[in-house]
């Protein structure tokens, strides 16, 4: 265990030193949610009624969107990993006493902490003082805000175990990068990143949420607003959890697979 | 004159040679292209399922928007087609590629431009061809010739302000290769919130974008002539109006060159 | 005949301090580092010269050759490349010169070297008439005809070396400017291009600045050594001015540099 904490000790430093490029992140994401709830108040003003949510956890959810970007945008993966596999690189980290997909997983989990802890405070600090609707409104109740921490952590190993995926197959295909288009603009509709899954039309938003995406951001950002009932956060947790352990043991399995492959191969 | 017909000619030649290129791996331009159509089809999506549940957004009806989607979407897709070069310059100063550059007797703008033809991008402009003439058929717009000289003067326009955006971003790159992400607000923000017609962003955003960066002209205020909102036969030619962008683009760029040459970073 | 005078060029760099407090602070506040990189050069060279331009790296040899080839614009001081002053009016003088960057590429990866000559002929408004003669010319003295047909991407260093100077003088340029240009490469290849480079000398009468850690380079080309250290001349002449007996050639420049306490 140790090990892999030093790794992610790496990482997360070397994360931090971009101070510039952060700073510059922070205000493109805080430009980009502004408009976004300008689009979704557009909407409302046209017809509130058919609004799903209340403009405020909608607001609230965009907010916080932006502030977990990192954590959740499917794009953000290492290319470094990439290159390793395709260029043979691979048989150095073999020869090291780890489990590749630990080391990977730790890794990716740093690597979007890091991330995540520059730019969220100052978006969220923002958004706190922009008036209701259009700000950050407090969460729900006490209850609520563990319970988005928690699913917050959950949602982000999700992901990362998703990605996780991405790379090991990469073992299995000559090129990459048309998986990695195919899964980033999967990741992106289903798991609410383009718009929340409330605006989905009933049907198609209970088959969105059973996927393993929506046990991504889906599920911290509406329970943070209240925007779920105690049934329905009570099923999404289980189901993150259900995801996560099914999703990192194929990840496993498919990952000594493909060792075996290298192996076996020689690169 | 001899030098505008010796310069199409070389673009041309530079274009053939990138095509030469991009044909050597037809398997990834395929699957790039594709990715690129898939890319827009869940924003496509993202409209498709919100006019499920809203039968308008500020007076804009389902077919009005995806006519709105689709030209912005066109103008970007061309703008990247042609002036990629520009969007991967922070890589050609940081590489020194630039002096390259400089030590040729051609304009440097020429030069960048040839230096990348995205092709790729033609997985972008399918869909949004595709979305254009869905939105079409929806649509009870009566097209007639005016209507249609609109939609051509708008991609060139749109290729212009998107072109000119990614000059700006080019030029920065003399200066600073620290944190020009928030370049990406203007350009592909403008495509992602320019799916929906800039009206329904109110009145302050209908400012900015008419006078600091001519997104309206280019997408708002010609739409409103072709959705036959607006009688005005202004309104056609307001999308060249918007090519004024490029000056300063170019002005800053040339700032730029002269930065460079003094501090050789 | 290229003439520099009392040049000088500095450059202003922003300190980087560690830390986050540091950084924020650098946000709204910069202090600069001033680098003087050449300091009151001056030197002319005349037409058909081959000049070995040598220093430790950092020195402000490639400061020098991107103000002779007007990429660099100089604080103060004057030059003058056959009357032209190369950063006044750049697009003219960069047709008359040639530059081999010998870390970097001009030929296009993915596709037969000869349609990046091709292009280069449109580039350089080369005539028909004069881009077949330079090729043929140059097909023969560098043994480039088995080379032209394949993509950049397939040659070896040596052989990709040998068609980076064929591009750059296509347009027969007067004057050759070349960085490092053996950097890299095996022995045979090193030989071919020096062997080039002197017989381009010979029958064209080009003007040669050469810039090289190859010591090998400068005994094999150079008639005149020019030595730069901390962005000042330290010394212009010949190499027998520097050898002393029969000396290894890079022990005695190891010693110059130590002399010059630039090393």
């Amino acid at each position: 265990m140790k090990k892999y904490l030093s790794f992610f000790r790496l990482r997360f430093v070397m994360g931090l030193q971009y101070r510039v490029a952060a700073l510059a992140g922070i205000v493109t994401q805080f430009v980009w949610g502004a408009m976004e709830i300008m689009m979704f108040c557009a909407f409302y003003q046209t017809d509130s009624a058919a609004f799903p949510m209340t403009l405020s956890a909608t607001s609230s959810y965009i907010w916080l969107q932006q502030a977990f970007l990192a954590f959740f945008i499917a794009w953000m993966m290492e290319s470094e990993i990439f290159d390793s596999i395709v260029n043979g690189n691979i048989a150095y980290e073999l020869c090291r006493p780890v489990s590749i997909y630990n080391m990977w997983f730790a890794r990716s989990i740093a690597n979007r902490l890091s991330r995540a802890v520059l730019r969220c405070f100052p978006i969220l600090l923002v958004a706190v003082f922009i008036p209701e609707p259009y700000g950050i409104a407090a969460p729900a109740s006490l209850l609520h805000f563990v319970l988005f921490l928690i699913t917050l952590i959950l949602g982000l190993m999700v992901m990362v175990s998703l990605c996780m995926l991405i790379y090991v197959l990469t073992f299995f295909t000559v090129s990459p990068q048309g998986l990695r288009i195919l899964f980033n603009s999967t990741v992106e509709f289903f798991s609410g990143a383009l718009i929340p899954l409330p605006f989905f039309p009933e049907k198609v938003q209970r088959i969105m949420e059973l996927l393993p995406f929506a046990s991504t951001q889906n599920v911290a950002l509406r329970i943070y607003s209240g925007s779920m009932s105690r049934n329905e956060m009570e099923k999404a947790i289980v189901l993150q959890v259900s995801w996560l352990a099914v999703i990192t043991l194929i990840g496993k399995g498919l990952c000594q697979a493909a060792e075996k492959r290298v192996t076996v191969q020689g690169g | 004159m001899k030098k505008i017909i010796s310069s199409i000619k070389l673009y041309k030649h530079y274009v053939s040679i990138n095509i030469r290129c991009i044909m050597q791996y037809k398997t990834s331009f395929f699957l790039t292209a594709v990715g690129q159509f898939l890319i827009s089809f869940s924003t496509f999506l993202a409209i498709f399922f919100m006019f499920q549940r809203f039968s308008s957004v500020v007076g804009f009806s389902y077919s009005e928007v995806l006519l709105c989607f689709a030209i912005i979407l066109m103008e970007f897709s061309l703008a990247e087609m042609f002036a990629r070069g520009f969007d991967l310059f922070p890589s050609a100063v940081r590489s020194g590629e630039f002096d390259r550059i400089m030590v040729r007797p051609q304009n440097e703008i020429l030069q960048v431009l040839g230096s990348k033809f995205e092709l790729t991008r033609i997985g972008r402009m399918v869909q949004a061809v595709v979305v254009f003439i869905y939105g079409i058929t929806k649509c009870d717009v009566v097209w007639n010739f005016p209507k249609i000289l609109t939609v051509v003067f708008m991609l060139i326009g749109g290729t212009a302000v998107f072109s000119g955006l990614f000059l700006i971003y080019a030029a920065l790159c003399f200066f600073t290769l620290d944190g020009l992400e928030f370049m990406n607000v203007f350009t592909d923000g403008a495509r992602e919130f320019g799916k929906y017609p800039i009206g329904i962003y109110g009145e302050k955003m209908l400012l900015f974008t008419t006078f600091f960066i001519p997104y309206t002209l280019i997408q708002y205020y010609p739409l409103l002539y072709i959705l036959g909102k607006r009688m005005s036969a202004l309104y056609i030619f307001l999308p060249l109006f918007a090519c004024w962008f490029l000056i300063p683009a170019m002005l800053l760029w040339k700032f730029g060159v002269r930065h460079y040459a003094s501090s050789g970073s | 005949m290229i003439t520099m005078e009392h040049v000088c060029k500095s450059y202003r760099i922003a300190k980087r301090n560690a830390g986050f407090g540091e950084a924020c602070k650098a946000l709204f506040h910069r202090e600069y580092e001033t680098i003087h990189a050449l300091s009151d050069v001056s030197f002319s060279i005349h037409d058909g010269e081959m000049v070995g331009y040598i220093g430790p790296n950092g020195a402000g040899k490639s400061s020098t050759i991107k103000i002779l080839s007007g990429i660099l614009t100089p604080d103060s001081g004057t030059v003058l490349v056959d009357g032209r002053i190369p950063y006044r009016n750049r697009l003219e003088h960069v047709s008359r010169i040639g530059v081999v960057f010998g870390q970097r590429s001009q030929l296009w990866w993915d596709v037969p070297v000869i349609d990046s000559f091709a292009l280069l002929k449109d580039i350089y408004s080369i005539s028909n008439t004069q881009y077949q003669q330079s090729l043929e010319e140059l097909t023969e003295l560098l043994d480039l005809k088995e080379l032209l047909r394949s993509p950049a991407r397939q040659l070896s260093l040596g052989q990709r070396m040998r068609c980076e100077i064929a591009a750059s003088l296509l347009h027969r340029p007067r004057i050759l400017f070349l960085d490092e240009p053996t950097i890299g490469l095996d022995a045979v290849s090193k030989l071919a291009v020096r062997e080039f480079i002197l017989k381009q000398n010979k029958i064209f009468g080009t003007t040669v600045i050469l810039t090289t850690h190859d010591m090998q380079d400068i005994e094999a080309l150079a008639s005149r050594i020019i030595l730069i250290g901390k962005g000042r001349i330290l010394m212009d002449g010949t190499l027998d001015n520097i050898k002393k007996g029969n000396g290894d050639i890079d022990r005695t420049i190891a010693e110059l540099y130590r002399s010059y306490e630039i090393s």
